[in-house]
């Protein structure tokens, strides 16, 4: 998507796949017919940059058609940059400027409260994101209303658009600070399946406030020239590029070779 | 005071009962505020309905995307705090979280303008107007006078959408009758010679001064511009048709308040002379509220100067 549109992210797109891969197919409840069904899970992708990774799974699961994934960023096209609630289904919350969705999700949950609806709300995280205030204003409200039917999971590839986030802003000790905002916090493998549902399952066991999912990731997750690279942040590859891309994610377990 | 205007009420107050009111009529209503909540007087709807109401401490940003997505789950939706806060630390949430949403957010921000008095400039808001008016499918409503606070705490209920009410901190002498109605106009005062249209304070000074005008032969109609968005072209258009000078007065920066709206709609439809009384381009400073208008701009001389001057400009008089 990244390479046909010539522009967007693909490196911090590889490295949330997995997550969104649990939660689009497994965790959610959420019915490709009835993409307005109001009893719906909700999913905020706070990192709106990462949409095509939302992109592929929503199109996957059914939402709408795989061949519109090619339109994406292009005039006209319902797949915008970053997400747009008003132009795609299931998109809950339009985001791309970081530090907002948390806290649309934290609103969201609130409601689902109100009207103690069984409803839950997941909010995907970057950690460049972390950097941001707000993020920790709707993280302490979330932690303050004890919103056991909200979920932030942090998308830790250690890497956003300059280089490491240790050497640029550091977020670390990025546990503990969850922790202290008084999220019950787990840290996983974020490419570990078994992991990842295992969190998300604990998530759900727990009630007395929200849960935290750090999940540890490597950036370009499974082409091996972007991983690990903050160049392919903000950058799509270039044709050659695109098809080795293509090719070793053919190749990796569950890929389509 | 003189006897085109009548007592001076809150418009914050008017604001706060108006809140109760629909809180009981919609119990999908709910509110915020961030630690203002008796000055914003969002207070009394907390009140009657703790449940319902999120004082969620100084994270104003956060609030703004707190609101969009309690809007997102179909609730209407107040957010209340002073206007610095609400127009300016929070742009980009009311930008993106709230307009790019379209999401169903009521923003009532107090103490806007110069009027915040003894705070200061930090805190004296003379931006908002301009930068709430630019956001995409935002609604704009500046009430001159309680009763207007009122009926527009109602109507931006009725509109879906993301909306923007501006009040003063300061009591204002009642110079409508509350019959505001959303992208309409109120002339409240006839004139042929001269037409001033005033937002806020400076609508109450604006009859102040056409009455006196009156006393010299001047005939001088009075637009209250309060639904600054969407906003009443026709009775503008008619105006500068009618009477064929347009001032006006607003305690606002004048480079991008409802004084660059006239200008631009009068010169691309009907071009006629256009003067524009507000804050010059400049921050405020501590000081008595009233004090504050006198000495940037505003003051009852400087309106009647700038009439004058377009009546000249007009060749109504020598």
């Amino acid at each position: 998507m990244t390479y046909a549109a010539q522009s967007g992210h693909p490196g911090g797109s590889l490295s949330v796949t997995d997550l969104i891969t649990a939660l689009v197919f497994h965790e959610l409840r959420i019915d490709p017919s009835r993409p307005d069904w109001p009893e719906r899970d909700r999913l905020v992708l706070s990192k709106g940059h990462a949409s095509p990774a939302l992109y592929a799974a929503l199109a996957l699961r059914g939402f709408f058609p795989r061949e519109e994934l090619a339109s994406f960023r292009t005039l006209g096209s319902r797949l915008q940059g970053h997400v747009d609630r008003t132009k795609l289904p299931y998109i809950e919350a339009s985001t791309g400027c970081l530090g907002q969705g948390i806290g649309m999700a934290v609103g969201m949950a609130l409601d689902a409260r109100l009207r103690k609806a069984p409803q839950r709300v997941y909010a995907v995280l970057g950690d460049g994101e972390c950097q941001a205030g707000p993020t920790w204003e709707a993280l302490m409200a979330g932690g303050h209303y004890r919103l056991s039917n909200l979920v932030a999971i942090l998308d830790r590839n250690g890497l956003e658009t300059d280089g490491p986030t240790e050497s640029i802003m550091g977020i670390e000790p990025i546990g503990e600070k969850f922790r202290a905002f008084r999220y019950h916090t787990v840290e996983i493998d974020g490419h570990d399946f078994l992991q990842i549902l295992d969190a998300l399952d604990e998530a759900r066991r727990t009630t007395d406030g929200p849960t935290a999912i750090v999940a540890r990731t490597v950036k370009g997750k499974g082409v091996s020239f972007m991983e690990g690279k903050h160049q392919f942040h903000g950058k799509p590859p270039n044709k050659a590029e695109a098809e080795q891309a293509l090719a070793e994610l053919a190749r990796a377990p569950g890929g389509a070779a | 005071m003189s006897a085109v205007v009548g007592k001076a009420e809150s418009l914050r107050d008017a604001y706060g009962k108006a809140l109760l009111e629909l809180g009981e009529k919609d119990p999908n209503l709910v509110a915020l505020d961030a630690d203002l909540s008796g000055s914003t007087r969002t207070v009394l709807f907390g009140q009657k309905f703790p449940d319902r109401f999120f004082n969620v401490g100084v994270m104003e940003p956060t609030m703004m995307s707190m609101a969009a997505g309690l809007a997102l789950q179909g609730r209407t939706v107040y957010a209340s705090t002073f206007a610095v806060f609400a127009a300016g630390q929070a742009y980009n949430f009311v930008r993106q979280s709230i307009c790019y949403n379209r999401a169903n957010v009521k923003i009532v921000a107090t103490h806007g303008g110069l009027l915040v008095g003894p705070d200061g400039g930090t805190h004296q808001m003379i931006e908002d107007i301009g930068l709430m008016r630019g956001l995409p499918g935002m609604t704009v409503v500046v009430p001159a006078d309680a009763p207007t606070a009122r009926a527009a705490t109602f109507a931006v209920a009725e509109r879906d959408g993301p909306a923007y009410v501006r009040l003063t901190r300061e009591n204002l002498p009642t110079v409508t009758d509350g019959s505001f109605r959303l992208g309409k106009a109120a002339e409240l005062r006839s004139g042929s010679d001269l037409t001033i249209v005033a937002v806020g304070a400076l609508v109450a000074r604006g009859l102040e001064v056409a009455e006196e005008l009156a006393k010299v032969g001047i005939s001088t109609r009075v637009l209250d511009l309060a639904s600054v968005k969407p906003f009443d072209a026709p009775a503008l258009l008619r105006a500068a048709r009618d009477t064929g000078a347009l001032l006006v007065l607003e305690e606002h920066s004048v480079l991008t308040g409802v004084g660059a709206l006239v200008a631009s709609t009068t010169s691309e439809n009907y071009p006629v002379p256009v003067r524009r009384v507000g804050v010059p381009d400049v921050f405020g400073e501590s000081g008595e509220a009233w004090a504050l208008l006198d000495r940037y701009g505003m003051s009852k001389e400087r309106i009647r100067d700038e009439a004058w001057e377009l009546l000249r400009v007009r060749g109504k008089v020598q």
